[in-house]
């Protein structure tokens, strides 16, 4: 556990459909709640339609000035493609959330100078009846790991997300957060 | 939502559902379009809205049928708009010509996208020259407005409109991929209701014996005829680059070094001077809010401090000249751009900022 980051630079990247774009909205809202800076950036290129897609989410308590992320403080990595590429472009100091479902080689990456904190994200969720939930599990470890923001934010975020056609999601979004931030 | 200290509502919203969203509340209710990247979720979120509001969607054919859709509900006087991306706005520079000719208001909004040609789908400034020079053919300008963050489109959308219809013309939001793709909260403007929009009595309503008829028409036969509309939309142009300036500076009272950006390269070059204060370096940044007008009062004002000037686009070079009419050899202009929708970092224009300070010291 770490001092809270009031400022962060975050990519989250894995493929298409692991729900990397609607984890990172969380985030934002987050800030947008506690009424902070923020900016969220998709990646819609070739990138996307070869089936890895990434965003950028920056928080601040100042203006924010390129939303595009080219050096993050912390990383949330869904697929082995996606760790190899963000690891290399991180900052000295940061934190990397992997989910080692499928990102099964990290060692390869040689950043001692960053903080990896790897857990089996879709795997603990589908084995708490919370499957395709990985994407949220992470977003309570990374929370774990940074405190972007107050605990109560993180609940509300994800009230402020889940469509409402969709609000049974919502519990079990809350139970994925906090099994990420116990695990 | 969220309540932000003044007690407004703050919403996350993409650039370009803000876009729409706005227009919506500024009493637009017709938008013709036709899908392109990275433009799409504007018209999709209009298909979405248009009929909850009593407004009409329609996807068109092609760019150059919803343009002339657009030219038909502007002549019968509603609050009309269209989107697209640069390849797009190509196609359209037939109608928005004919609406200058016809002295037809509308908002036109190029999200850009990396040219020529089909060209990239990743974020780009190169359309400034046909924006501000020559979206169509004939003697005609349009005031173009280039916000740098998602709030700012939300306000520029009330101010297109109401500009397009004060002065009768077509008015463009330039804006690029990366505002169009990326959320910011915004508070959103208060909706207008259209009925309560000033009155267009030039419109083809309908004259129900009551007047005589109004004719909007952009064909002049007669040479004479066709040079006094003209030279009396000229005399409007005056009133516009009189008027209609529009320029944030940051920083410029006693900068050495002025940075001139706009749209997203304005929110990179706004980092770099703050990284080159921190280095000790006197930089600053006008940010040309209106391309065309441009702001050259502004940009005059800063001649005084400056020792040098460096334009920062995501594209080739296209404000530069614009910049040097305003410099006219009094400062060296230079220039740092990226093309085909590479973005440049706050650090690589730092580092030109750090050269040009010290040639400037020399």
């Amino acid at each position: 556990m770490s001092a809270t980051m009031r400022e962060m630079r975050l990519v989250l990247a894995g493929f298409g459909g692991q729900g990397v774009l609607f984890a990172g909205k969380v985030i934002a809202s987050c800030a947008l709640l506690e009424d902070r800076e923020v900016s969220w950036l998709p990646s819609y290129g070739p990138e996307m339609r070869g089936g890895t897609a990434n965003c950028s989410v920056t928080l601040s308590d100042e203006a924010i000035g390129s939303p595009l992320v080219t050096a993050p403080d912390a990383l949330v990595a869904m697929n082995q493609p996606s760790f190899d590429k963000f690891i290399e472009e991180m900052e000295a100091g940061g934190v990397c959330v992997v989910d080692t479902t499928l990102v099964v080689d990290t060692a390869a990456a040689e950043r001692r100078d960053v903080r990896l904190c790897a857990i089996p994200a879709a795997t603990m969720a589908e084995e708490a009846g919370l499957k395709g939930l990985g994407n949220i599990v992470l977003v309570g470890k990374l929370w774990a790991e940074t405190r972007f923001c107050e605990r109560d934010t993180l609940d509300a975020a994800i009230e402020h997300c889940v469509p409402a056609r969709k609000a049974a999601m919502v519990e079990k979004n809350k139970q994925a957060l906090t099994l990420g931030i116990e695990g | 939502m969220a309540q932000n200290a003044n007690g407004k509502n703050k919403v996350l919203m993409k650039g370009n559902e803000a876009l729409a969203e706005s227009a919506i509340r500024a009493g637009c209710r017709f938008f013709f379009g036709y899908p392109i990247t990275p433009q799409t979720e504007l018209a999709a979120y209009m298909a979405k809205m248009m009929p909850k509001v009593g407004g009409t969607y329609l996807q068109a054919e092609s760019e150059v049928a919803a343009i002339n859709m657009v030219y038909g509900a502007s002549a019968a006087g509603a609050r009309v708009m269209t989107s697209s991306s640069s390849p797009g706005i190509s196609l359209k520079g037939e109608g928005i010509s004919y609406m200058a000719g016809a002295d037809l208001p509308g908002v036109i909004i190029n999200v850009q996208r990396g040219g020529p040609g089909l060209g990239g789908i990743q974020p780009s400034q190169s359309d400034y020259w046909q924006a501000t020079r020559a979206a169509g053919h004939g003697d005609f300008q349009m005031i173009v407005y280039a916000p740098s963050t998602v709030q700012e489109m939300c306000d520029v959308v009330t101010d297109a409109f109401d500009a397009a219809d004060k002065y009768r013309t077509p008015v463009m939001i330039l804006a690029d991929g990366m505002l169009g793709q990326m959320m910011e909260p915004v508070v959103l403007p208060e909706p207008h209701d259209p009925s309560t929009l000033p009155e267009k009595p030039w419109a083809t309503t309908g004259h129900r014996g009551q007047r005589a008829h109004n004719v909007v028409n952009s064909l002049y036969l007669t040479a004479d005829e066709l040079e006094e509309l003209n030279v009396q939309r000229y005399e409007r142009y005056a009133v516009i680059q009189r008027d209609e300036q529009r320029a944030e500076t940051y920083l410029t009272e006693d900068a050495d070094i002025v940075v001139v950006a706009f749209g997203a390269s304005a929110r990179i070059a706004r980092s770099a001077v703050n990284a080159a204060r921190e280095a000790g370096i006197k930089a600053g940044l006008v940010r040309p809010i209106t391309l065309w007008p441009f702001p050259d009062d502004v940009l005059e004002a800063t001649t005084s401090t400056a020792k040098a000037y460096l334009v920062v686009e995501m594209n080739m070079g296209q404000m530069v000249d614009d910049v040097k009419l305003v410099v006219s050899g009094r400062a060296p202009v230079e220039f740092y751009g990226r093309a085909g929708g590479v973005i440049p970092t706050p650090a690589e224009v730092l580092e030109r900022i750090c050269a040009l300070n010290a040639e400037a010291g020399e």
